[in-house]
């Protein structure tokens, strides 16, 4: 009989909605083939804008996940929260009619919530006045109500939660989901992230503070993470959830076990609203506690999918993290940062990064960064160049970093 | 007249929130038509542009299927007239 403490966690499930493809196998097919989910903006009239380009998902139809009564009470990141978790449970071939639905819970992140009902009914209240403003807009923009969603549309009862912590809040909800597997509060967490955060007001707030990308004529060599010509990250949408079961439930009902998640650790870098600590001290603390949760030596990691935003100090300060933690070894390390394809998708990245990660290591193939042309002098890592590499590695780690200081960094490693 | 509040009301159901026209009937509720509390105050907002009546708070009890919301648009218009 195993404790709850010794309990372990297995990826039975992905469900990426993504500006790479919908469903595991246009993700996974995408990343690996290097093809960019980076084009022009076009969620909105943005020719104001410095930047211009966008990572949008543009093959999710929302009548394929649920009925159009229940969308219409959705702000998009909610809705493609419903699709993920859909898609997520029928990748692993999950009945939820012939387990207990109270046994099932759903953590899920995001940075930012409905942005887009707050921004148009804002207008309605300048414009109209209060008794024009949506009776639906606190449920529509609320950041847990993605969480919600989930729950109302499968009908499922256990622990219910959101994380909020910018652009590590999807690597907070894994990390979240983890302990209520292994506190015995659920055998099954549905966790992810979802954002749809390409409006008007957030475009123009990062715009202002020079984080996004205005390589405005060249969309697809935008996101360009660890490259001396990087110059910010490129908005993103989307959303990602992963099936993270109990083992040994997983195994008694013969899942197909895409990796496990062996251990992650979290850590603030209690240093400014938006920059990194600049030697990346805060992320090293987050590799390193993660690696001690997962029980394995700094050796033993063959593959780190990176945070790698493409903005100049970011990306810096995680190499120098890498370095801190894993010494001389860290030159043998693959590292990659698919954000060069799928952009930023802020609250979703996390979990999207999460689902590359467990994808690799039960591929043995690992994602190319691309665009990477001629890397930053400081810069001085195997960053998977241009193309995919096929390599079988046992364990892996993935980082998620966070306007406010947030790092979360997770283990996967090979199931076996 | 009654017949252009309902093509108004019915076309309100069907857009905004997404109800079958098959399931709009006098007697159908709006938890039958797969409206909440929150969407019957959106329509009540709607249905006050659309034909420039004031419906208060007060004026809704009892309101509870299609054929009522129809009876109460009469009324309020016809007062106003």
């Amino acid at each position: 009989m195993t404790t709850a403490s010794e309990r372990r966690i297995v990826v039975t499930g992905i469900g990426p909605v993504t500006p790479v493809g919908v469903g595991v196998d246009r993700f996974w097919s995408a990343l690996t083939e290097g093809r960019s989910g980076v084009g022009k903006l076009e969620a909105f009239d943005a020719s104001a804008f410095a930047s211009r380009i966008a990572a949008q998902v543009h093959d999710f139809r929302v009548e394929d996940y649920m009925e159009p009564s229940a969308a219409r009470r959705m702000e998009r990141f909610a809705q493609m929260a419903v699709a993920a978790a859909r898609l997520a449970i029928g990748d692993a071939s999950l009945d939820l009619d012939t387990i207990d639905r109270a046994r099932v819970g759903c953590v899920l992140g995001t940075g930012i919530g409905g942005i887009g009902a707050f921004e148009e009914q804002v207008r309605v209240l300048a414009e109209r006045g209060p008794a024009r403003v949506s009776p639906r807009l606190v449920a529509m923009m609320i950041p847990n109500m993605a969480a919600g969603q989930v729950a109302i549309q499968l009908g499922i009862t256990g622990p219910n939660d959101c994380t909020v912590t910018a652009c590590a809040a999807s690597g907070h909800a894994i990390a979240r989901a983890v302990d209520l597997i292994r506190a015995g509060r659920a055998d099954v967490v549905l966790a992810g992230g979802a954002e749809s955060a390409i409006t008007p007001l957030t475009v123009a707030g990062f715009c202002a503070a020079r984080a996004l990308s205005t390589r405005n004529d060249d969309p697809e060599g935008a996101s360009r993470p660890f490259d001396s010509g990087r110059d910010g990250f490129v908005v993103g949408e989307g959303s990602t959830v992963l099936v993270l079961e109990d083992r040994d439930a997983a195994l008694a009902r013969g899942a197909r076990i895409y990796a496990e998640i062996a251990g992650y650790g979290l850590s603030s870098d209690a240093h400014h609203e938006t920059a990194p600590q600049p030697d990346g001290i805060g992320g090293a603390a987050a590799m390193t506690a993660a690696l001690h949760d997962a029980r394995l030596n700094s050796e033993e990691i063959g593959y780190i999918n990176a945070h790698g935003t493409s903005t100049s100090l970011g990306d810096i300060a995680e190499t120098k993290a890498i370095h801190a933690v894993f010494g001389e070894h860290a030159r043998r390390i693959a590292v990659s940062s698919t954000k060069s394809m799928t952009g930023h998708m802020l609250g979703a990245a996390g979990a999207t990064e999460a689902a590359a990660t467990a994808l690799a290591v039960a591929d043995g193939m690992l994602p190319p960064t691309i665009n990477l042309t001629d890397p930053d002098t400081e810069c001085d890592l195997d960053y998977v160049p241009l193309v995919s590499r096929e390599l079988r590695v046992r364990a892996a780690v993935t980082n998620s970093f966070g306007f406010g200081g947030h790092n979360v960094s997770i283990v996967v490693t090979a199931h076996e | 007249m009654s017949d252009s509040f309902e093509t108004v009301v019915k076309e309100l159901l069907v857009t905004e929130f997404k109800v079958e026209e098959d399931k709009i009937g006098s007697a159908a509720t709006f938890r039958e038509m797969g409206l909440d509390s929150l969407d019957v105050v959106s329509l009540v907002m709607a249905l006050e542009d659309r034909l420039s009546v004031e419906i208060p708070e007060s004026d809704l009890e009892g309101v509870n299927t299609f054929g009522d919301a129809l009876s109460l648009i009469q009324r309020k218009v016809g007062a106003r007239a």
